[in-house]
């Protein structure tokens, strides 16, 4: 059977050795949860871990893939958080098992965020770069504003809901994981992730290619949402009320921090970096008080600013060419050419897209403006950008 | 009447703050997320002039020159070495450079909000009707700020030289332009701006803490937006506009606690209906 | 009498007042290698972005093989049979050059596969993407790139980058391909290469071509008709030497 020796061929371990050390460390520590030897602490680490993890997959696929900012992944993920546990408080006088509930409130909170991943992904399609960053910004300040004022979903005092077991709800936490990071790598690895890195790399080269644009940044922003509105149910079970203010622009940056520093387009290390800043946060909590919290934040800003002149400035290439993570790899590891890419290779750290700034300017206008027209006017200028 | 002018002081701060978002977006073509917390600098000099000698008029000076270098230093250190990166870098770099300021004026100053007390203006009557006079100072300065911006850009030579640049960066540096002073400049001009809008703030609101700037700045970067990103008078109806749509929905009691959601649907609507804002300039795609 | 591919009667395009391209008119015929040339500033890569939905011509038709496609967008122009490529390389500079062109083999119908089916590697899933896999490597094979397959395109020297280009817009299975200064930049060594690949994918893939070009040894190397353009107008047509000859022409390029 050919699709059986396709599946074999492509669970092999080197293609999915993600997969393979995070069923190990779950295993293990479901088995010392069970067996009572794993603080609640930990527990409770493992669950923030793991729906970090979920927020920086879903905003890699937008920012990493797509090429496009969101500044409110922290609003997709309160819609999942509020509409899911708002379900929930409702499926527990119905349903009786726990983990069916959150099984549903999961779905209905993906599907909701989704639904506005869909309304946010409208604009994208006629905003690009920085408008549509301030865009997303936007909403998820109105999504913040509204459910503070809402008073089905509790008003100010935030919406309690019931938590789940904390002993059992990383378990299901880092299924979710493993489930987003399938669903993200096949679509990356597919034609379809190919026409979103083209329409990031070049958009007007993808459209001559007959890509279907609007229809790939929609999707991206649905799912990507999606995934957010999960994360954000795991949320509502792991801490109660469930609170507006959590999903603040801090917090969206704080997810864009763990994609930057895992690297833009690279899942594994968004995986990583979001396991990371969350444990650093986790620790800096308990011994970081008052004004010295803001030691944390500093940090954020510095690894943002850091990493991202590293990989894009000229003055830093010379470095980075003796220093940079890939050029060590690729001295480790004997399979690989210096200079040759694997057919799955989707790294970006150098964000080089050159667009001309007219482009970025985002809106899509035809003709209009007198300029002189002709071919010098239309030639790029290639050394300023 | 009072809430009309109260709503034309706030959006004179607005005005202030958006003027430098979109002289830096003109010229450089970067959205400086960390303008807004060049206010909570000036803010804070302003605190710490006030608390060390007392003196109002020093405190403003000081607050100026502090903001002015900010700007500088971060243009210098954050987003030159990026001149020729994509535009997502520096909207990330951005970021960062705003979080930083942020989380150094908390680890400084610290997290609680702290009065800023300068000298009390009271009321006066005008019109029937008793208005603060640091509303009406705020009007006025704000107007001369503008006016003299309007001349500076278009009637000097690194105002023309700026609009040049706004234009074509290629072309000015082929036409003998220092590029790289252009936008230097520009920065300086816009965190001075923003050094005054923090003194306007703190005369209506008197406290200062470290996430000060934000919400005002991203505020007025919807201002900037509404009117037009790029273009100076689109700066200033924006913000004058948000001004007033502000304090009008706070004084609604059914709209008050929306406010926040009204103007941000706002700036989406705006975004989607006519994407260049009230006065932008539309743009053609090169291929 | 071969069949006639792209129809452009009357086109014109003005931006604001100035009218860039006006009253153009011109037939490729099936396999034909058709050229555009005149001095900077005609408008020649403007009739492109026209032809390719990036401008909405302001009077005027084009149509392809008799369908009329002036007003659709550059995606849907693309899926109807026209393909380019662009005057200042615009590759997926992060990506593999096999994955360049399997962006290009995105819309063939043999590669039908949605989102959902390959984010849960369903069958289809590796069946689509080993076919398209197999089909990418024939067309580099094609255009002598198999070698680099797994190198980043951005890593490739020039004159590979522009045949890239092409093997690209030949993996979208067009009709009519629009090649923008192909030889710019090329040494004559590669120059006549890429003269050869021209004439070699018009006969296996019987494709008409319409380019633009400055290098007149190219030109008239290679292409049966030409059209020249000066200031948006057009000064000559017809058969390329007698074209070339024209008084107007020859004017226009050296002046006076």
């Amino acid at each position: 059977m050919e699709y059986i020796k396709n599946i074999k061929n492509s669970y092999k371990l080197k293609y999915n050795i993600t997969y393979y050390i995070i069923i190990a460390i779950v295993t293990v520590t479901a088995v010392m949860a069970a067996s009572g030897d794993l603080k609640r602490s930990t527990m409770g680490l493992l669950a923030r871990i793991s729906y970090s993890i979920i927020m920086a997959l879903s905003l890699n696929l937008v920012v990493g893939f797509l090429g496009e900012l969101s500044l409110g992944h922290g609003g997709f993920m309160c819609v999942g958080a509020y509409i899911g546990c708002f379900c929930a408080n409702y499926l527990h006088n119905v349903i009786s098992s726990p983990l069916l509930v959150l099984i549903v409130a999961m779905i209905i909170g993906g599907i909701s965020a989704a639904f506005f991943g869909f309304i946010i992904g409208l604009p994208a399609l006629r905003l690009k770069g920085d408008y549509l960053a301030i865009v997303t910004l936007a909403f998820g300040e109105i999504v913040r504003n509204v459910f503070k004022n809402l008073p089905w979903f509790g008003g100010a005092m935030g919406l309690s809901s019931v938590t789940y077991n904390a002993d059992s709800l990383f378990v299901v936490g880092f299924v979710v994981v493993l489930i987003v990071l399938f669903l993200s790598q096949n679509l990356i690895r597919s034609k379809h992730g190919r026409a979103v890195t083209a329409i990031r790399d070049n958009e007007i080269a993808a459209k001559a290619m007959g890509i279907n644009v609007t229809f790939y940044k929609l999707l991206i922003f649905v799912i990507s949402a999606a995934f957010a509105g999960v994360a954000g149910v795991i949320y509502g079970h792991f801490t109660t009320p469930v609170m507006y203010s959590f999903f603040s622009y801090n917090y969206s940056i704080e997810v864009l921090v763990m994609v930057v520093l895992g690297g833009m387009a690279s899942l594994n290390g968004s995986i990583i970096a979001a396991t990371l800043i969350t444990v650093v946060n986790f620790l800096l909590q308990d011994n970081l008080s008052g004004d010295l919290a803001a030691l944390r934040l500093l940090i954020y800003a510095l690894i943002l600013i850091i990493v991202v002149l590293f990989n894009n400035s000229p003055a830093f290439a010379p470095i980075k060419e003796k220093l940079g993570i890939h050029k060590i790899l690729e001295k480790i590891s004997f399979r690989r050419k210096p200079g040759t890419v694997t057919d799955d290779k989707a790294d970006w750290n150098k964000i080089e897209t050159k667009i001309p700034m007219d482009e970025v300017l985002g809106v899509d206008f035809r003709t209009d403006e007198a300029t002189p027209a002709g071919d010098t006017e239309e030639k790029e200028e290639k050394d300023n950008g | 009447m009072n809430i009309i002018l109260d709503g034309l002081g706030l959006g004179a701060i607005y005005a202030l703050i958006a003027l430098g978002y979109t002289m830096v977006y003109g010229i450089a073509k970067l959205l400086n997320f960390a303008h807004g917390d060049i206010i909570m600098v000036g803010a804070y000099a302003i605190l710490t002039m006030l608390n060390a000698n007392g003196n109002p008029w020093i405190a403003i000076i000081v607050s100026v020159v502090v903001c002015t270098a900010a700007g500088i230093i971060i243009e210098r250190f954050a987003y030159r070495p990026l001149r020729s990166a994509s535009p997502l870098a520096v909207l990330i770099t951005a970021i960062g450079v705003s979080y930083f300021l942020q989380s150094l004026a908390q680890l400084v100053f610290g997290a609680k909000s702290r009065p800023v007390t300068l000298p009390a203006l009271g009321n006066i009557n005008l019109f029937g009707a008793s208005v603060s006079v640091a509303t009406i100072i705020t009007l006025i300065i704000g107007a001369v700020i503008m006016a003299a911006l309007t001349v500076f850009v278009n009637f000097t030579r690194i105002g023309r030289a700026m609009q040049a640049v706004s234009e074509d960066k290629g072309a000015s540096q082929l036409m003998g332009i220092n590029v790289n002073r252009i936008i230097m400049i520009t920065f300086a001009i816009g965190s001075a701006l923003a050094a005054f809008a923090s003194l306007f703030y703190l005369m209506q609101i008197p406290a200062t803490s470290p996430t000060l700037g934000s919400m005002p700045g991203i505020k007025a970067f919807t201002a900037a937006v509404i009117g037009g990103i790029g273009s100076i008078p689109g700066a200033m109806i924006g913000g004058v506009l948000l001004g007033l749509i502000e304090k009008i929905c706070l004084s609604i009691p059914f709209l008050s606690a929306y406010t926040t959601a009204i103007e941000f649907g706002l700036l989406i609507l705006i975004l989607l209906v006519k994407p260049i804002g009230l006065l932008g300039k539309k743009r053609r795609v090169k291929v | 009498m071969a069949d006639v591919v792209l129809k452009i009667e009357d086109l014109g395009i003005a931006f604001g007042g100035l009218h860039a391209v006006e009253n153009l008119n011109l037939e490729v015929k099936e396999k034909q290698i058709y050229g555009l040339v005149g001095p900077n500033g005609a408008g020649k890569t403007t009739v492109f972005n026209m032809l390719t939905g990036v401008y909405q011509p302001t009077t005027g038709t084009f149509s392809l093989c008799g369908e009329t496609l002036n007003g659709k967008t550059q995606e849907a122009i693309n899926r109807k049979g026209i393909a380019r490529t662009f005057q200042n390389i615009r590759l997926f500079t992060n990506m593999s050059v096999i994955r360049n062109v399997m962006v290009g083999l995105h819309n063939q119908p043999d590669f039908k596969c949605g989102p959902f089916s390959s984010m849960l590697r369903l069958p289809k899933y590796y069946k689509t993407e080993n076919a398209m896999r197999a089909r990418a490597k024939e067309i580099l094979r094609i255009f002598g790139l198999l070698e680099e397959r797994n190198s980043l395109s951005s890593n490739l020297p020039y004159g590979k980058q522009r045949k890239l280009e092409i093997a690209r817009a030949m993996a979208t299975n067009p009709k009519l391909l629009l090649l923008d200064e192909p030889a710019a930049g090329m040494n004559p060594n590669e120059t006549s290469e890429l003269m050869d690949i021209i004439r070699f994918i018009r006969d296996e893939f019987n494709i008409s071509v319409l380019l633009i070009e400055h290098d007149m040894r190219f030109v008239s190397g290679l292409c049966d008709e030409i059209t020249v353009l000066n200031f948006g107008t057009t000064l000559a047509q017809g058969d390329t030497q007698t074209a070339l000859n024209d008084p107007e022409v020859i004017r226009a390029y050296i002046g006076g």
